[in-house]
């Protein structure tokens, strides 16, 4: 074999690989799609049935049902809402901590990630006493609250190593002409972090948006999103596959449809620091 | 009276004592240059008066102000960066204008200023253009247009041309050299590049270890350096230094043994007592071939021509080499033996310590 076939095949083993393992990834997300347009009957028939005729059926039932959305507007405001706060506080967090690096710097970081570290289940009864005394349980600011917490760590080690990478000079030159703090992060930092930011956000947005743990617990009806809204059709009477797939659907397609058109961020956001 | 005076300047580091008590005064409009081997504490000493780096001792006053405290965004001094650190994402024009902007210029009188500035340093064409879409001489000039447009009290430059090919370089050099002239305005620069330092500066600083080793016009630390790191650091190629064996002294003159050949040298043009033994020094330029009655005969090693002019290196002994400073078509072969007379009003000595004890005399 030349040279040029041997790199021409591997291209083609590499580009087999890789799609295969892309379908196998998209073939749940597939499934539970086309199994949205299905009857019930049809959704567990054995073998299953690839060729049907689609309803909607199945759609409206879930809306009449669970006003699909009020869900998503719960949804909507706890994962924007509290990404939104958490970018408010980390901002200023990770420009002090990569721009005046002091000497427990690195310590401080690694105590946020550590937080990731324990199981939240660990702290449900704490928290839920907490939100139940203060009236908050099943309220979005309960949710708003959690989910910022939660993906502060997150959004300050993404921000920090962004920054870090920022060359120091250019701070400085702000500096030089005259430029408070607020200037430089506010004409200088932002301006040049628009990609590192708003991919840091979708990151937390979808983050939020699948979050279950903290909703199933904390929420019942009125603020509960999407996630408790899934879970809700998984109910003693017996699996609807049907309806739960078409609620997962819609759970899923207002992120996905967000996600397409951020997908350039996204990708950047998911790999920066790794190949920069 | 000074301008900029800068008092027992300490910065210290965690383990690292980076400025050793400086003490510097420079007058308004002087074009002063720091100049040191790397690690000298050159451009720790220009961050520092510019509040990048914070001293840890000492006082920095400027036009009667201690700003020793004060912010960098309030000492009203102007940076140009070797890496030139344009903001990315702003145009040229913004670029200029970002300080006045700050400033809370009126949007007519920073117009006037950013046509102006960019008019001067040929900059018009590009006002519309990001800083990726230009070349290294084209930023560097955005540099230092940034730099003028405030008009600041004085104006400080780290290593600015360092990241220019050589024959920019030199054209910016040059640049630099008008703008000052006509500017006026005090300029500090710092390089480790002595031929910049030399043509640029009204007065020359020498950086060594966190301290300065001498401050003096470029042709003062030429001629008369007072220590062997001075006079080896300036000029091209280096002073030659020739341990001695032997020096008597004989009446009015000194008697100076050099692998056995003797070189006389006035003896009221030492600083104070003999020591026992002494490195002598001294520039290419002023030795020269002759055919008889030479100080010292040496084989030729190796002729550098450059055209204007040619440089032998020459064997004095099994382990020593000098060079001298020869006419740019010259003959030489190498492997030749050769008499050099050695110009002995330009010799310097050196003591075990390394520090100068002679003087030029004044005529010469």
């Amino acid at each position: 074999m030349t040279l040029n076939q041997q790199r021409k095949l591997k291209t083609i083993l590499t580009g087999l690989f890789a799609w295969s393992v892309a379908l196998v990834l998209f073939f749940p997300i597939f499934w539970m799609f086309i199994t949205s347009f299905k009857t019930e009957l049809q959704a567990i028939s054995v073998p299953p049935s690839l060729f049907f005729e689609p309803t909607l059926d199945n759609f409206r039932i879930v809306q009449e049902r669970s006003d699909y959305i009020h869900h998503a507007w719960n949804s909507v405001v706890t994962s924007f809402g509290s990404t939104i706060i958490a970018l408010i506080i980390a901002i200023p967090a990770a420009y002090s901590m990569a721009f005046f690096p002091g000497k427990r710097t690195k310590d401080i970081l690694l105590w946020m990630l550590s937080t990731k570290m324990l199981p939240a289940v660990g702290v449900l009864v704490p928290i839920y006493i907490l939100c139940r005394n203060y009236g908050l349980l099943d309220s979005k600011t309960a949710l708003v609250i959690i989910f910022t917490l939660m993906n502060l760590p997150i959004i300050v080690w993404m921000l920090f190593s962004y920054f870090k990478d920022l060359p120091k000079e250019i701070l400085e030159a702000a500096r030089m002409d005259g430029a408070t703090p607020w200037d430089e992060v506010v004409k200088v930092v932002l301006p040049l972090s628009v990609g590192a930011i708003s991919s840091t956000a979708l990151l937390s947005i979808v983050l939020c948006w699948n979050e279950a743990f903290w909703s199933l617990n904390l929420t019942a009806s009125d603020a509960a999103p999407l996630t408790a809204m899934i879970a809700s059709y998984s109910s003693p009477e017996g699996l609807f596959w049907a309806k739960l797939s078409a609620a997962s659907t819609l759970a899923c397609a207002p992120i996905v449809i967000f996600g397409w058109f951020c997908q350039k961020q996204l990708v950047q956001g998911l790999t920066f620091g790794a190949v920069k | 009276m000074s301008y900029l005076t800068i008092t027992d300047l300490q910065k210290h580091y965690e383990n690292y004592h980076a400025l050793r008590g400086i003490n510097l005064s420079i007058s308004e409009g002087e074009f002063v240059v720091f100049v040191g081997p790397s690690g000298c504490g050159k451009s720790t000493l220009l961050r520092t008066i510019a509040g990048l780096e914070s001293s840890t001792g000492g006082s920095i006053e400027l036009d009667g102000r201690d700003i020793t405290e004060v912010a960098s965004s309030k000492r009203d001094l102007a940076m140009v960066f070797q890496s030139y650190a344009l903001y990315p994402h702003m145009t040229v024009a913004d670029n200029l204008s970002f300080a006045l902007r700050l400033a809370k210029v009126s949007d007519a009188e920073i117009k006037e200023k950013v046509r102006s500035v960019s008019a001067s340093l040929q900059l018009d064409a590009l006002l519309e253009r990001k800083p990726k879409e230009l070349s290294g001489g084209q930023r560097q000039r955005v540099a230092i247009g940034r730099a003028i447009v405030r008009q600041p009290k004085v104006f400080l430059f780290d290593e600015p041309l360092s990241n220019l090919d050589a024959a920019l370089r030199v054209q910016m050099r040059l640049e630099l050299a008008r703008l000052h002239k006509k500017l006026g305005t005090t300029m500090i620069y710092v390089t480790h590049d002595q031929v910049e330092a030399m043509t640029l500066a009204d007065r020359v600083v020498i950086l060594n270890a966190g301290q300065i080793e001498q401050v003096g016009t470029p042709l003062e630390l030429y001629r008369q350096p007072n220590s062997r790191f001075v006079a080896e650091f300036i000029g091209t190629p280096k002073m030659n230094l020739i341990p001695a064996n032997r020096i008597l002294r004989n009446e009015d003159t000194l008697s100076i043994d050099i692998f056995g050949q003797q070189i006389s040298f006035p003896a009221n043009r030492l600083k104070g007592p003999l020591p026992d033994s002494v490195v002598i020094g001294i520039r290419p330029e002023h030795m020269s071939l002759v055919e008889t009655d030479g100080d010292l005969t040496g084989r030729i090693e190796l002729v550098e021509h450059l055209g204007s002019e040619a440089y032998a290196h020459l064997q004095l002994s099994s382990d020593q080499t000098i060079i001298i400073k020869a006419p740019a078509r010259t003959e030489l072969k190498d492997g030749q033996e050769v008499c050099i007379k050695i110009d002995t009003s330009e010799l310097i000595l050196f003591n075990e310590n390394d520090r100068v004890i002679s003087v030029i005399p004044e005529e010469a």
